[in-house]
């Protein structure tokens, strides 16, 4: 398994964010995090990027012990945070050399995998714009060329579409499922947005902190549509 | 260690081109002691009188006094500025990123901490050149010997600031720490007057003044300057930038999680 979570619990003070949640994402696999807001999608998200510190329960990424072995579970961990994470005033070929070399790549070695990074989110002409002067759409897709610099085993996305319209969102959505499959990074992608979800996905169903349902979407709606199945599980208006 | 070194170029110089890119903020750096320097030190020099005291080897004006205080007030907003900073969102969003990185915590902070601090001692000297163009000059090797006392000032003030973003929520926190952190911290201190005059007005006020660490890191700049070793201010400082220090790494240990304060 290329992510595992066993029994997370957390909760911020007297306030349970997360209760016993378990799951596993195999290996190139695209998981989907769904969960109405407030679900516990963020906290999950700050425990699996190690902002905070797992306080019971264990994570697993690419096989190391998040607890045990940080550093070696972070090299293979790439993250897409849902706020932007760009230097605004840095071009976008400065702010990926910046992150490569956050991961010890420097030189031709790093040059060369932005290229190709660039290049697969068709970016690479705008590698000398200013981050400032992106609309959200390539922002984000700088992001994403820049979570995969380093060739990370698992993929995270929090909530990636947030603010962008609904082509860009669409594009980008099938542009992570492309990856998934070409390149067998394992994703795990949040959302409260149920068109983002394919059948053959797996659909992990968080809601107020625990996980409700796990399974291949098209086995856990069955004849419902998606929104139905997620409104009468989580008892959210869609 | 290979990782670890290309790591920290990165973060020194990423430090480097956001204040390059920040014109206002390396002005205002400039101007806020030239200010000081050549408006209120003139209307100060008439209202006291300083004696010879060390390092100074015959009678000073009150700008020449002032002149090592505020190279310490340089090192002391910029090492708030460039950590509080942090609290934006924004900012919050490229620390969440930082320490994401494959690498200790401890050296991410270190790292980011040695790029402020190099930046801070740049614009010292950009003061320090300013101030000589207004006739205010020091024995030339105290521009050389007054460096590693700039290295250990701005790592002591950048580390409080550091330790400082990890406990406050929002940015409008600021000028809470503008009213309780820089401000005594530069008043109670001997940056704008010297120690024996705060005692004649107050003793106590003395005491306090002589508790600070800013004060110390005065003191160190002032003597470094005139080529000369303070070993009590150096202590002091010293022991101030690694219990600083330890408070950063204290204050961004995910066990605490600073995040889940700030939501």
């Amino acid at each position: 398994m290329s992510l595992q979570v066993s029994d997370l619990s957390f909760s911020y003070g007297t306030k349970t964010a997360l209760d016993g949640v378990s799951f596993s994402v195999g290996h190139g696999q695209f998981a989907a995090l769904l969960g109405p807001n407030g679900a516990g999608k963020s906290t999950l998200f700050s425990l699996l990027t190690r902002l905070f510190v797992t306080q019971t329960g264990e994570i697993s990424i690419a096989g190391h012990d998040l607890k045990t072995a940080p550093l070696a579970a972070m090299a293979d961990l790439g993250v897409v945070f849902q706020q932007t994470t760009l230097d605004l005033d840095l071009t976008v070929r400065q702010n990926l050399r910046y992150f490569a070399a956050l991961h010890g790549l420097s030189g031709r070695a790093a040059d060369n995998r932005i290229d190709a990074a660039l290049e697969r989110l068709g970016m690479e002409e705008r590698a000398g714009e200013k981050a400032r002067g992106l609309n959200g759409g390539h922002r984000r897709r700088t992001e994403i060329a820049r979570a995969l610099l380093h060739d990370p085993k698992v993929l995270l996305l929090d909530e990636p579409t947030v603010g962008l319209d609904v082509p860009t969102r669409g594009a980008l959505t099938r542009h992570i499922h492309d990856l998934c499959s070409d390149t067998g990074v394992t994703v795990l992608w949040a959302t409260h947005l149920t068109d983002e979800v394919l059948d053959s996905d797996q659909v992990i169903l968080l809601h107020r902190g625990e996980v409700l349902a796990d399974g291949r979407c098209g086995a856990l709606r069955g004849d419902a549509a998606l929104p139905d199945y997620f409104a009468r599980m989580t008892g959210a208006p869609v | 260690m290979r990782h670890a070194l290309i790591a920290m170029r990165a973060i020194v110089l990423r430090e480097a081109l956001r204040f390059v890119h920040q014109r206002e903020r390396f002005i205002a750096a400039l101007v806020r002691p030239l200010v000081w320097l050549l408006v209120f030190a003139a209307g100060f020099r008439a209202a006291l009188g300083l004696s010879i005291s060390p390092p100074y080897q015959t009678y000073i004006t009150y700008e020449t006094y002032i002149v090592p205080g505020l190279c310490g007030m340089i090192l002391l907003f910029n090492g708030m500025q460039s950590s509080l900073s942090l609290v934006y969102d924004r900012e919050m969003g490229s620390m969440r990123l930082l320490l994401t990185a494959p690498l200790s915590r401890t050296w991410l902070l270190f790292s980011k901490l040695l790029g402020s601090t190099i930046i801070s001692i740049l614009q010292v000297y950009a003061f320090l050149l300013a101030a000589w163009l207004f006739d205010i000059t020091l024995p030339p090797l105290g521009y050389l010997t007054v460096l590693p006392a700039l290295v250990l000032g701005g790592l002591m003030l950048g580390a409080l600031g550091l330790a400082l973003s990890s406990f406050i929520k929002q940015l409008e926190n600021f000028a809470g720490v503008m009213n309780f952190v820089i401000f005594p911290m530069f008043f109670l201190s001997s940056a704008l007057y010297p120690l024996w005059k705060m005692a004649e007005s107050s003793e106590l006020l003395h005491d306090i003044c002589a508790a600070n660490p800013f004060t110390h890191v005065v003191e160190l700049i002032r003597f470094a300057l005139y080529v000369e070793w303070n070993g009590m201010a150096f202590f002091w400082s010293a022991l101030a930038t690694a219990a600083f220090m330890a408070l950063a790494v204290w204050g961004y240990d995910p066990a605490r999680g600073m995040m889940t304060r700030k939501g």
